[in-house]
């Protein structure tokens, strides 16, 4: 209860936080929205050439690209997440400090992360979102349930994403400096999650594989869900699966981290 | 050298202001415009080789004055030259006769040994070669640098980086040297050697200093001359002994007795606080403590005695609490 | 006047390179990372062109344009923009250091400010793009079926430099913007990374008030569409005449006198600012 209270605080503090940066918002928001510009225009290109190309009609494909844009800050998926922070404390040796607080390392940057999340989906997201359903020919579900299916997978997303940030993160505890280790993560995010391409379009194995990869339930699985492609259950387990598998895995690590952290200092 | 208008100062200024436009925000899409002036009207001169304190509370106009003498900022009124070069106009000019230490940001190559940012000033500069070893020995010797020139920066420590940031700015022979807090954060080991080092350029080589800093006793020690500004006016220009006068600064000599005891008596001080054994007394800055230390010792069992020096907030709080009685 | 605007060029230049040098010194205090973001820098691109192949293995043509053809848009765009990236890619830094008064740090140093902030963050890691732009260039050269004559050939090498020089004049631009707005630095990605994503895709993709938006208001179609439509003697979808096919130099002189008038203004907002 206490433990639940503190998070809900970290988690807050994470969205204050990056509300304070309004003129970088703004910016980002039209940064997103250029960018949703040239790709909506490719990708009706290509859906002209092949309608019904992975299945989704032009007004998916539409839709498609600006969930893109709205979920390219939410999930740091070209960086700019809490793992930025938290490479850097590594690297100066700060992350010492956070292991003595009274709270689990883990717990902490995700709640922190997930609070910068849910600004980047308001603040950064919302309004790219709004301006591509206004301007281009957009599917949008009409019923409520469809939208509340797609938040819990949004939800779900973000725990994948931190999963894999935190990973990415924890690794500058061996390299020192991560930034190497972070560009090369943000890479493999970029593509495999379908931020240039939908997942559904890639042929063959290629397609097979990437599809089964944590990446797809960061932007894929939440489109597939808002877009009548998939059925919500299913999904919610995949993305959950990888979220435990994700978390885990960041357990163990922190766990060899801080030992080596202890017998560094002591 | 030979720029220099007789009669003028080597920094010279006339009737120099700075006003900024402020925007505030006075409610949701509404913003208000108001002028503030940062600096009003400051005059002054600096004769070539003096070394003079220039001090203020924050947010006095300090900074904007040091940025307009560096060329960093344009004056909105007012006439100003260093070196007989108006900064504003000529900043890449007037770049290779200052030298400019900023406390608290290094100019310093974080990653890469001190060394190396030296040879970069050596070209930027386009220090002449024997020139350049000539004061890089000098420097290193003085500021004690040689077991640190091959360090990265990164590593070295508060201290050591301002002597290293102290000799970079000193590699090209500058004739005045702007230094902002030089001992801000250093241990009293630190304080000590850069300001004996600064003592000693402005011997040698006639560097006019121009120094800012809250820590009165970097003045005490180096400057015979102290201007105070506040509100972008100059408000002081003197000796730092007249500034205690004007502001009639008190020293506080703390006094630890063997045991609890009424207030002592002595004449020309006066206890403003008691705390168990402990007493504080107040005299004023201009004095000597050691009749008033003779008085104590023979009067009251003494177990300890330090000397506590004011500090320039309360010096010139006090010039103003004057000014606002008379 | 003109020997002091020589002068300053001169010195500029010079002081471009001695910065650059000491950033180039720096990032080999981190081998390893300088390895994997070098790579990390190619492969960044590489994966962009990757998902472009993808999209023709699904279809023939895009805006009518075949691969071959998109990728010759694709690589002159991203050499283009990587060699303007490694001279002055580091422009968006501005905003930051004027939040944090470390321009101060440039500002009394004795050589031009434009060229110390160009040469700020200095990184050979940036080649990683500038490569993978020269292959997909090399590589769409070898399948295009083009009429080669002098001027298509001449033509190659200006395109190159002079898209180079618009996109130097949109990071210097952009630079300029941070005086004013310094959180706004992001703004910047829309032009410059937005801008050779835009011209690594055909123009017939395009809305005809977005093709017109960047030939006559931001002239980023003089860095590939114009020039390569005449390469491949294909129509450029506002029937231009064909000899602006030529004009991409001159653009590039105008974008860059511009830029750099906005700077000069920018510079001076902030020394009479103190923002």
């Amino acid at each position: 209860m206490g433990a639940g209270r503190l998070y809900a605080a970290v988690a807050a503090g994470g969205f204050r936080r990056y509300a304070t940066y309004r003129a970088a918002t703004a910016a980002g928001v039209f940064t997103n929205t250029v960018f949703g510009l040239i790709l909506v225009c490719t990708y009706r290109a290509l859906w002209d050439e092949r309608p019904h190309l992975g299945g989704y009609d032009q007004g998916q494909a539409v839709t498609y690209v600006w969930l893109g844009q709205a979920f390219l800050s939410t999930l740091a998926i070209g960086g700019g997440g809490v793992e930025d922070e938290l490479m850097e404390r590594i690297r100066t040796g700060d992350v010492a400090i956070d292991l003595y607080r009274p709270a689990d390392l883990q717990a902490w940057w995700l709640a922190a992360d997930i609070g910068r999340a849910f600004f980047q989906l308001l603040g950064r997201g919302v309004l790219p979102f709004l301006f591509g359903a206004l301007c281009f020919p957009a599917y949008l579900p009409a019923d409520a349930g469809t939208w509340a299916a797609f938040l819990i997978a949004v939800v779900l997303a973000m725990l994948v994403g931190f999963g894999i940030r935190y990973l990415v993160a924890l690794s500058a505890f061996w390299l020192l400096d991560g930034t190497g280790v972070a560009q090369m993560a943000w890479l493999l995010g970029f593509f495999c999650s379908g931020m240039l391409l939908p997942l559904n379009v890639f042929p063959g194995a290629l397609g097979e594989v990437v599809r089964v990869l944590p990446w797809s339930s960061l932007l894929q699985a939440p489109a597939d869900v808002l877009l009548g492609r998939a059925d919500p259950l299913p999904t919610y387990l995949f993305q959950a699966a990888w979220a435990v598998v994700l978390l885990g895995a960041g357990r163990l690590v922190q766990s060899a981290a801080t030992r080596r952290v202890v017998v560094q200092g002591g | 050298m030979a720029d220099v208008v007789a009669g003028d100062g080597f920094i010279a200024l006339e009737r120099v202001e700075k006003v900024f436009e402020v925007r505030r925000k006075t409610g949701f899409l509404k913003r208000e415009r108001r002028e503030v002036r940062a600096v009003d009207a400051l005059s002054f001169t600096v004769a070539r080789g003096e070394m003079v304190g220039y001090i203020g509370p924050n947010g006095a106009g300090k900074s904007t004055t040091i940025k307009m003498l560096t060329g960093i900022l344009t004056p909105s009124g007012g006439r100003l030259r260093v070196a007989g070069i108006d900064p504003a106009r000529e900043r890449s000019r007037l770049a290779h006769r200052i030298g400019v230490v900023f406390g608290q940001r290094t100019t310093l190559w974080w990653d890469l040994p001190l060394i190396d940012s030296y040879r970069l000033a050596h070209r930027m500069y386009r220090i002449p070669d024997a020139r350049f070893r000539q004061n890089l020995d000098r420097l290193v010797e003085l500021l004690e640098l040689g077991a640190l020139l091959d360090v990265p920066v990164r590593q070295l420590s508060l201290g050591q980086r301002m002597r290293g940031d102290i000799a970079a700015a000193l590699l090209h022979d500058p004739d005045v040297l702007y230094l902002d807090e030089p001992t801000i954060g250093l241990d009293v080991v630190s304080k000590a050697k850069v300001r004996e080092f600064l003592k000693e350029v402005n011997a040698e080589r006639g560097t006019t200093v121009l120094l800012t800093t809250h820590d009165l006793q970097d003045i005490e020690q180096l400057c015979s001359r102290v201007m105070v500004i506040d509100h972008g006016r100059l408000v002081y220009d003197g000796s730092l002994a007249g500034l205690h006068e004007a502001g009639e600064s008190e020293r506080t000599l703390v006094v630890d007795l063997e045991r609890e005891l009424p207030p002592v008596e002595v004449p020309s001080a006066r206890v403003v606080r008691v705390e168990g054994p402990r007493q504080w007394l107040a005299f004023p800055a201009g004095q000597s403590a050691a009749p008033l230390v003779a008085h104590l010792a023979a009067r009251y069992p003494l177990v300890d005695l330090s000397v506590r020096e004011p500090d320039i907030e309360a010096v010139i709080a006090r010039m103003y609490a004057e000014k606002a009685v008379s | 006047m003109a020997e002091g605007r020589a002068e300053r060029l001169v010195a500029g230049v010079r002081a471009y390179r001695l910065v650059a040098g000491m950033w180039v010194r720096s990032t080999m205090a981190y081998r390893a990372s300088f390895a994997m973001t070098t790579f990390g820098n190619f492969a960044a691109t590489f994966l962009d062109f990757v998902a472009i192949m993808l999209m023709f293995s699904r279809v023939d043509a895009l805006g009518g344009w075949p691969l071959p053809e998109v990728a010759f848009l694709y690589g002159l765009s991203a050499t283009s923009f990587g060699l303007a990236d490694l001279v002055i890619g580091s422009m968006d830094r501005l905003g930051r250091r004027v939040r944090d008064g470390t321009l101060d740090t440039l500002l009394v140093r004795p050589a031009p400010v434009l060229a110390q902030m160009a040469a700020d963050r200095f990184a050979l890691r940036r080649l990683g793009r500038v490569t993978q732009g020269g292959l997909v260039l090399g590589w769409a050269l070898a399948r295009v079926d083009i009429g080669w004559t002098v001027d298509r050939v001449l033509l190659m090498p200006v395109m190159v430099v002079s898209g180079c020089g618009i996109f130097c004049a949109v990071f210097v631009a952009g630079g300029a913007f941070q005086f004013v707005a310094q959180d706004a630095a992001e703004v910047q990605n829309a032009f410059t990374y937005g801008g050779t994503t835009l011209l690594q895709y055909p123009p017939t993709v395009f809305a005809k008030e977005l093709v017109r938006g960047v030939t006559f208001v931001l002239p980023l179609a003089f860095v590939n569409w114009l020039p390569a439509s005449y390469v491949l003697g294909r129509p450029y979808p506002l029937g231009l005449p064909e000899w602006t096919a030529f004009t991409p130099p001159l653009v590039a002189v105008a974008c860059c006198a511009l830029a750099g008038l906005a700077w000069r203004a920018g510079l001076r907002s902030y020394r009479s600012t103190g923002s």
